[in-house]
């Protein structure tokens, strides 16, 4: 780990498993071990299929879709072979019948949570069944035959745009777009007319799965007072609160969601499990029992949502010596059949997509569409991603046309503090972006590399060895916490307060995905109170007993909402110490600590102090004209990739890898570097092996023997290094970190690609027939240019 | 099918039920025994979160028929501390050194470390690879699991004792 000058290098000692970090010395930037550990390493985590109900009559649910892209529902026939008299069965009537309403609640609650009359996608639950026999229930649910008539469906965004725009099929909406915006600085086509040089290049990215280990689950019980109980594998337990409020209609406090231990997310189980808790809870509430849905793999994965295909047209103007002078980007998403969060995600991409270079010209055309396929979602980097790797990939090209090093290209065109982003904000992080490309270029020795690959692609192409090698890079930032004015609208509260014994409890619906929540929180409370991490519980994310700090999302959890536990134990701190049960003056110990809760709260009553999210000053944002400040603040990253193309089976290897990036201060080293390296995983995954292959708007490949995510044998070594320069927003200096690696693996690897084989690759994911196609293609066109049609 | 009369010992004790003879080991397991340590990720072998040790052999329990586990030994993640409230040399290096995230692949990832353990006490990052490449973790991308199985090593070693 480096640092610069600004921050003076801290050890980082690793304390044996169960030990406590004493209270004396600081716990940020320390690597306590994970707060739930031992529950994970010795099998007693309680996942939600572990679970257990209250209740003793349980139900397995099952949903039945659609197997048609798009058409009217005729009717459906339950054919004959199993007791349907003892199978609850749920359909759109039922809601209605329950006095509910039949959507999903986001953003534009036009997804229904049954299909009612009409099909949109292939895959969309149209009715639920439930029966205590698993076996059974799953064979009922093959003797359901669901009479559709087909109608024409979408599968192209962008003849879904075209054909939308012109009126003559429209799908969703007015005009098959669930958003459409522009970011503008400056006069564009003035600079591109009179730059001396113009480049075009159309790049692409597919869906990618999120493919979480731990397949999507929710079980339903009904509570004595007429309410639910809902317990699951879950994000964000007040989306799935709000959903279940909105859809029967029952009030707030008869709604209580609860997280199980959760395994793995990734932006998969943001708004996805409000459906599946609704499906729950209609069964549970026509069986008057229990009822649980666990999705096998194959549902799982053709049913829920993905990262959102995209296509970018980028066109530069630049001066003949590489001065970036415009940018004008076209960036498409693929939202699928209802709307999510393709807004966001759409605005997230745009927002990144000029990435992180000064240039006075700047515009930005972003576009949601929609098509007949199950509709697309969070996933971590949430559009960023996509537009990040068009525009590296892009930058890449022009220096090769430009006859520029990539490096040179960069560091000509690095935004500097007191510059602007496309958007007009002013950046003044203090980050030193240059430095953080050099030392990325120093630890992965990329000039000498760059050198002997070339050389060695030389001599191989002259002696016929199929091996080529490359080096490539990527330089980018990720904005920490929601887009725009989302965190002032959501508002977020964090509450501690104290058990009778005087131990703190940090209440929060933040959740733990495996990131590192619980762990992180603890060290933040730990070094305002000044006691030890053996005093902190952090309460389960529970909507009975935590307030909204809003969801586990966006890179906002450390940032965010552990500045809010943080203020909220500083408030703590200060009512006791104004109590005059905790001395003002004297260095606070556990036993001292203790003492002095159990003291007010035998004069007082419960100790509880609240924090709750106030817009720093100076932040301004206007959500209509996409001008002002994006992101609170920004992480900034340059990642190298070093590959080997085997020109006889045509595999890509990703040999090394290098991570230079700067979050603010690092809370806890260890995890902080298992995030950028399970990132990096997901971004090789991203580039090299994981493709969705549609048919009829389904995945046809939704198995995990046909959708290849890297194995332990496919991960390069992965080097990670951190830059530290304090940012006043978060915790200690924290930012946001959990998004940022997937935004520039790709790029850094396909750059190396095009290094490695001389001919560029613009869309991902590249396997190996991809890049036999392209390489072939390029043999039979010599005179395609590679940049600058 | 009728139901047969299944006994194994799991984790070092007899266990007895009743079971149809084509049920998977993953859901005598995790049904009829109640231990629920084992994960279901995928169904058909892909993932390895089932994975448990059958008379010492690393297998998915998901690919794995009831009839096949009579009179078999089983030991699952709940047998792998040497006591209640201790912890496994790979199960203390995993919380250390950040080998489990959300903890799903876990159970999965200590068995198919303990397995290449009790067959090479020394191995090198390329041995940890190849013996955990039937276990897929999507959270750590495998660097700091890699870094655990080589401290969990180096703490046997230490103490003179092997996994």
């Amino acid at each position: 780990m480096s640092t610069t000058p600004t921050a003076p290098p801290r050890p980082t000692p690793l304390a044996a498993p169960g030990t406590s970090v004493p209270a004396s010395v600081p716990h940020i930037g320390r690597s306590p071990p994970r707060k739930e550990g031992r529950q994970k390493v010795t099998g007693q985590a309680r996942y939600v299929d572990d679970l257990r109900p209250q209740v003793a009559r349980l139900i397995h649910g099952v949903t039945v879709r659609s197997s048609v892209p798009r058409g009217r529902i005729l009717g459906v026939r339950f054919l004959p072979g199993v007791p349907w008299e003892e199978i609850t069965v749920v359909t759109a009537a039922d809601i209605a019948a329950m006095g509910g309403h039949n959507y999903i609640a986001l953003i534009g609650n036009d997804q229904p949570c049954l299909a009612d009359g009409v099909i949109s996608h292939n895959e969309e639950a149209v009715l639920l069944l439930g029966h205590p026999d698993r076996a059974l229930v799953e064979r009922a649910r093959a003797l359901v035959q669901i009479d559709v008539e087909p109608l024409p469906a979408l599968f192209d965004m962008d003849e879904s745009l075209r054909l939308g725009h012109s009126g003559q099929q429209v799908i969703w909406g007015r005009d098959n777009a669930f958003k459409s915006f522009t970011i503008d600085k400056g006069d564009v086509g003035a600079a591109l007319d009179a730059a001396p040089r113009t480049f075009v290049g159309d790049y692409e990215t597919g869906a990618q799965e999120q493919l979480y280990i731990e397949p999507q689950g929710m079980l339903a019980e009904p509570t004595q007072d007429g309410g639910v109980i809902i317990s699951g594998s879950l994000q964000c337990p007040y989306y799935i609160h709000q959903a279940i409020h909105q859809l029967l209609g029952l009030p707030k406090d008869k709604v209580r969601i609860v997280q199980c231990e959760t395994g793995g997310g990734f932006g998969g189980k943001e708004e996805y499990p409000s459906m599946i808790a609704a499906h729950a809870v209609l069964l549970c509430r026509k069986a008057g029992c229990a009822a649980k849905i666990i999705y096998d793999r194959l549902e799982d994965m053709v049913a829920t949502t993905k990262r959102h295909p995209s296509r970018t047209r980028i066109r530069t103007g630049w001066t003949p010596d590489g001065q970036l002078l415009a940018q004008d980007i076209d960036f498409r998403i693929d939202g699928g059949a209802y709307m999510t969060l393709s807004p966001v995600v759409l605005s997230r991409g745009a927002l990144h997509a000029a990435g992180p270079y000064a240039c006075d010209h700047v515009r930005v055309r972003a576009r949601a569409a929609a098509t007949n396929t199950p509709p697309q979602g969070a996933f971590r980097g949430f559009g960023a991603p996509q537009s990040v790797f068009a525009f590296e990939r892009h930058l890449d090209d022009v220096a090769h046309a430009l006859g520029i090093s990539p490096v040179a290209l960069r560091q000509k065109n690095l935004v500097r503090d007191g510059q602007t982003l496309s958007t007009g904000q002013v950046v003044r992080d203090g980050v030193d972006l240059r430095a953080l490309l050099d030392r990325a270029l120093v630890l992965s020795d990329f000039e000498n590399k760059r050198a002997q690959h070339a050389a060695h692609n030389a001599q191989a192409a002259a002696t016929g060895s199929p091996l080529r090698r490359g080096i490539g890079l990527a330089t980018f930032m990720h904005g920490a916490g929601f887009t725009g004015s989302g965190e002032r609208y959501l508002a977020s509260v964090v509450a501690v307060d104290c058990d009778p014994e005087g131990r703190v409890r940090v209440r929060a619906s933040s959740t733990e995905i495996g990131q590192g929540k619980s762990t992180v929180f603890t060290q933040i409370a730990c070094d305002v109170l000044g006691i030890s991490s053996a005093l902190i519980d952090i309460v389960t994310p529970d909507t009975n007993e935590v307030p909204n700090s809003g969801p586990t999302v966006a890179s906002r959890t450390v940032m965010i909402v552990g500045r809010l536990v943080g203020d909220a134990c500083q408030a703590l701190l200060a009512t006791l110490r104004a109590s005059g049960c905790l001395s003002a003056t004297e260095p606070v110990q556990d036993t001292t600590f203790l003492a002095a809760v159990v003291a007010y709260q035998q004069r007082h009553g419960v100790l509880r102090a609240t924090a709750q999210y106030q817009q720093p000053t100076g932040i301004v944002w206007d959500d209509v004209t996409y001008r002002g400040d994006a992101y609170a603040t920004y992480a900034w990253a340059t990642y190298v990739a070093e590959v080997t193309v085997d020109l006889t089976t045509y595999e890509t290897r990703v040999d090394d890898f290098v991570a230079v990036q700067e979050i603010g201060r690092v809370v806890h080293p260890v995890m902080a570097a298992g995030q950028i390296e399970g990132g990096v995983a997901q971004g090789v995954g991203f580039a090299l092996y994981e493709k969705v292959v549609w048919k009829e708007g389904r995945m046809a490949n939704g198995q995990m023997t046909n959708y290849i995510m890297p194995t332990s044998m496919d991960v390069p070594s992965i080097r990670v290094d951190f830059v530290e320069v304090p940012s006043p927003l978060g915790p200690g200096g924290a930012k946001g970190i959990g998004e940022l690696p997937l935004d520039g693996t790709a790029p850094a690897i396909l750059n190396a690609v095009f290094f490695a084989v001389g001919t560029p690759i613009r869309s991902i994911p590249m396997l190996p027939e991809d890049l036999l196609l392209a390489l072939t293609q390029k043999a039979s066109s010599p005179d395609r240019k590679d940049a600058g049609r | 099918m009728k139901e047969i009369d299944l006994s194994l010992e799991v984790n070092g004790l007899p266990r007895r039920c009743q079971v149809h003879p084509l049920s998977r080991l993953l859901d005598v397991l995790r049904e009829d025994l109640g231990l629920t340590g084992t994960k279901e990720g995928c169904g058909e072998g892909e993932c390895g979160a089932c994975a448990v040790l059958l008379d010492g052999n690393l297998v998915c329990s998901c690919l794995v028929p009831a009839a096949q586990v009579h009179g078999a030994q089983v030991l699952t993640i709940e047998g792998v501390a040497p006591s209640e409230g201790t912890l496994d040399a790979v199960q203390q290096a995993f919380v250390s050194c950040g080998g489990a995230q959300c903890g799903i692949c876990t159970p999965g990832m200590i068995l198919a470390s303990k397995a290449l353990l009790a067959k090479n006490p020394t191995p090198t990052e390329t041995d940890i690879r190849e013996a955990l490449a039937g276990n897929l973790c999507r959270c750590t991308g495998y660097t700091q699991i890699f870094t655990s199985v080589l401290a969990a090593c180096q703490a046997e070693a230490a103490a003179g004792t092997r996994p």
